[in-house]
């Protein structure tokens, strides 16, 4: 008999602690199971879930990006400003920070620099370019991205749709397609991958472009949902992504990572959140609470692991 | 003509002269034997001819043209293939995946089955039953089976056809089987015209199998005979097998246990340790040693209060991972161990540190003007020197090893080896882990590992490197 694969046991431990959550809620508020409950609970989904993928593929490739917030930030300030009043200066604005990206990848991989440090000051320069973009809270959303974001489709609310969709996207390019393939094979043997004639510098470089451009994406659609920005709207980012990838099965070294994972991770985030909020904690305990939450999925997940070393030894 | 062609190649690590002028000429149909003892350069020369070194001095070229700038992609599209001697695949991803990163040529749509087709070809062609799964996660195969994929995927063709395969110890985790399907595939690629380099330490397959034997000593080569002009005790000779000034093995009465550790099955071995032993874990790299070390460490050491007296200390095989603090000083690397019998009331005695670390200097002949240098400032042997001094300096009565001598020179280890002797017979246990056989007949005792358990106990003049690749390879005489 084939037991289920390593991978989606790992899956199943995102699935099960999001349905628990979402059947939690369920049962303190009935009218949650609703189209709008369901749109409100899932609101701003599809941010957390591009930040998360984005920080995902910096994982992948053994580092981490402690600048993820306020990269997010800077691009919610850009969005809210240039990108309404002169689209093409703005679009420019955000592919430069995407190659800006690239380059520290590149850089990371040059000259063997920890991800943690250079993206740690770069924390500092992305926060204090969105103060320049927009001192002041304000801004206004570009047209096209609130009438996206605040599209009804019939089937299910935008938040959930939107989180579909961007799984699927995900895990083909990360987890299908030959570029994920070089990307995780960097993160599990980077001599191999150099071995066998790649620029494991080109690679990094790419990764880094792809989780920048992930992270645009997120900033971009979090001003489509707030309809305006502030220098500080996304700091939180940073830890929840990581958080995020974590309980969505992925590991900090070793390539491990799962898009689909990260996105259900992304969400099961997200509802602690409301989670917490129906169960009537206060707010002053909430950052707490949820936590202990992460903590307890974590402990199982570590459960998990063993069995399944158990099971490889039996 | 020769598909690659080497001349006088020259290869430094800092002091240490790796390749010492060496040339050699591979030609198609033919396989070559590169056998030497560990250091004697067999390694760097495949990473030469790979392109994942850079020549000092020398010349390479390939099909009778000098190729200036040799690198590892210039390697590869003249169908040079490497299957290293540690593994080398990614163990997150599935076979399939692997074989993509190996072949560039294979991109585009649809390139999943077009993989899976090329290395499910080459795993059928070389060993035949295999039942290995292409779909599985590198990660989760056993050792033998991940051995198979890599001889597989050097073996395989996706546009660019192997040439030349360099085969470093490819059989050292093989059982008797499919070690003798993977010769008859070398047989099999030289007669059609392909060409190998077959490094082994098992020299019945070299004989076997060569063609032309290349014997390397001391990054020179020594020997360069058609294989049919060599016997194997020919072989050994060339070599030269220094005659070894065996530390006479002191039987020294053996004392009370003081470290045991259960099996974790029924009807295997025990592992006992009794006070002034030696004892040896024998086996192939990566067969559990080092994990029963951690395993002794952990039994013995609490994780939350630091005793006074430790019962076990430690000295890490990896210096630059987990032996050495690199930006510290030589003094401060030797002491850390010791601190709190140097220290009086939470406070470092400075004077006391000083004096134990030159007492240490002398004793173990740690070659430094001033402790006080940094420790990077020592050059690898000294460098283990010091770990060794930090292990002995505490008064933990058991040593336990992790393969301590990787890249130490010669007149180091014998230095090394004489304290070993000196302190076991003052009443300290070493446990040794060691891939060199003759560091285990320097052993009192010695338990061979095979897949993570002890297989079999050797005892005194019963260790011999026959003894022990005959316990480490299942029922195969080597």
């Amino acid at each position: 008999m084939r037991r289920p694969s390593s991978e989606a046991l790992r899956l199943a431990l995102p699935i099960m602690a999001l349905a628990a959550l979402l059947i939690g809620i369920f049962v303190m508020r009935p009218n949650v199971m609703s189209y709008n409950g369901l749109h409100l609970l899932f609101k701003l989904g599809i941010p957390i879930a591009l930040a998360t993928l984005a920080q995902m593929v910096i994982m992948s490739v053994n580092d981490l990006d402690l600048s993820m917030g306020s990269f997010i930030s800077f691009v919610a300030c850009v969005t809210a400003t240039w990108l309404v009043d002169a689209p093409v200066i703005g679009a420019l604005i955000l592919l430069v920070a995407i190659a800006t990206y690239a380059l520290l990848g590149m850089v990371i991989a040059y000259r063997g620099l920890p991800s943690i440090v250079v993206t740690l000051g770069m924390s500092f320069v992305w926060a204090g370019l969105a103060v320049l973009v927009l001192p002041t809270p304000g801004g206004t959303a570009p047209a096209w991205v609130t009438a996206i974001m605040s599209a009804r489709p019939a089937a299910m609310p935008m938040g959930i749709a939107g989180s579909i969709l961007i799984a699927v996207l995900a895990h083909i390019l990360i987890m299908r397609s030959s570029f994920g393939v070089l990307i995780r094979g960097v993160g599990g043997n980077e001599r191999s991958v150099a071995r066998a004639g790649w620029s494991v510098l080109w690679a990094r470089g790419a990764a880094y472009a792809t989780a920048a451009t992930f992270a645009v994406a997120a900033g971009i659609t979090l001003v489509g949902l707030m309809t305006s920005a502030d220098a500080n709207i996304a700091l939180r980012y940073t830890l929840l992504s990581i958080a995020g990838v974590i309980l969505g099965g992925g590991e900090f070294i070793g390539g491990r990572v799962s898009a689909i994972g990260a996105v259900f991770g992304a969400l099961t985030l997200l509802l602690a959140g409301s989670f917490l909020t129906f169960l009537k904690v206060s707010p002053d305990w909430q950052i707490g609470a949820q936590g202990l939450i992460l903590i307890l999925i974590l402990a199982l997940r570590l459960l998990l692991a063993r069995l399944e070393r158990n099971g490889l030894r039996a | 003509m020769p598909v690659i062609d080497v001349t006088d190649a020259r290869v430094r690590f800092g002091e240490v002269v790796a390749l010492d002028g060496v040339s050699l000429q591979i030609r198609l149909g033919e396989c070559i034997g590169l056998v030497g003892h560990n250091g004697a350069g067999k390694s760097t020369l495949v990473n030469i001819i790979n392109g994942g070194l850079t020549l000092q001095k020398g010349q390479i070229a390939g099909d009778g043209e000098l190729i200036p700038t040799y690198g590892i992609k210039v390697a590869r599209a003249r169908g040079l293939r490497c299957v290293f001697q540690e593994l080398s695949l990614c163990p997150n991803l599935s076979i399939i995946e692997n074989t993509r990163l190996m072949h560039r040529t294979l991109g585009g749509w649809g390139w999943r089955s077009r993989a899976r087709s090329v290395i499910s070809h080459s795993l059928d062609q070389i060993f035949p039953g295999h039942r290995i799964d292409p779909t599985a996660q590198v990660g989760t195969l056993a050792i033998a089976e991940r051995q198979m994929v890599e001889i597989a995927m050097a073996f395989s063709d996706a546009g660019i056809a192997p040439r030349l395969v360099i085969l470093d110890e490819p059989t050292s985790s093989l059982d008797a089987g499919l070690a003798a399907q993977l010769l008859t595939q070398v047989r099999r690629f030289i007669a059609a015209g392909g060409a190998v380099v077959l490094i082994s330490h098992i020299l019945q397959e070299i004989l076997s199998v060569s063609t032309r034997i290349v014997v390397m000593k001391d990054g020179r080569i020594v020997a360069e005979r058609p294989a049919s002009a060599f016997t194997h005790s020919g072989l050994v000779e060339a070599m030269g097998s220094v005659p070894r000034e065996q530390a006479a093995r002191t039987r020294a009465a053996a004392g009370d246990a003081v470290l045991t550790l259960k099996a974790p099955r029924q009807g295997r071995h025990d592992f006992v340790a009794r006070k002034g032993e030696v004892i040896g874990l024998a086996g192939l790299g990566g067969h559990g040693q080092t994990d029963m070390l951690l395993a002794l460490f952990d039994l013995k050491s609490p994780q939350w209060l630091p005793r006074r007296d430790p019962a076990v200390t430690f000295v890490a095989g990896d210096r630059r991972l987990n032996g050495v603090f690199d930006l510290w000083s030589i003094l401060r690397n030797t002491t850390i161990a010791s601190l709190q019998d140097l220290s009086g009331r939470g406070l470092l005695n400075d004077r006391a540190e000083a004096r134990s670390a030159a007492d240490w200097k002398d004793r173990i002949g740690i070659r430094t003007p001033d402790m006080h240098n940094k420790i990077l400032s020592l050059s690898g042997g000294n460098q283990q020197k010091v770990l060794f001094a930090r292990a002995l300096g505490t008064r933990a009565p058991v040593i336990l090893m992790d393969d301590p001598m990787r890249g130490v020179d010669v007149g180091t280890k014998q230095e090394v080896y004489a304290i070993i002797r000196a302190e076991a017979a003052a009443g300290r246990t070493f446990v040794w882990y060691s891939t060199e056989t003759e560091e285990m007949q320097l052993c009192d005792r010695v338990y061979v590992f095979r897949e993570g358990l002890i297989v079999a106990e050797l005892t005194g003049d019963a260790i011999t490197e026959n003894a022990i690749l005959r316990a480490s390879f299942r029922d195969e005489a080597a």
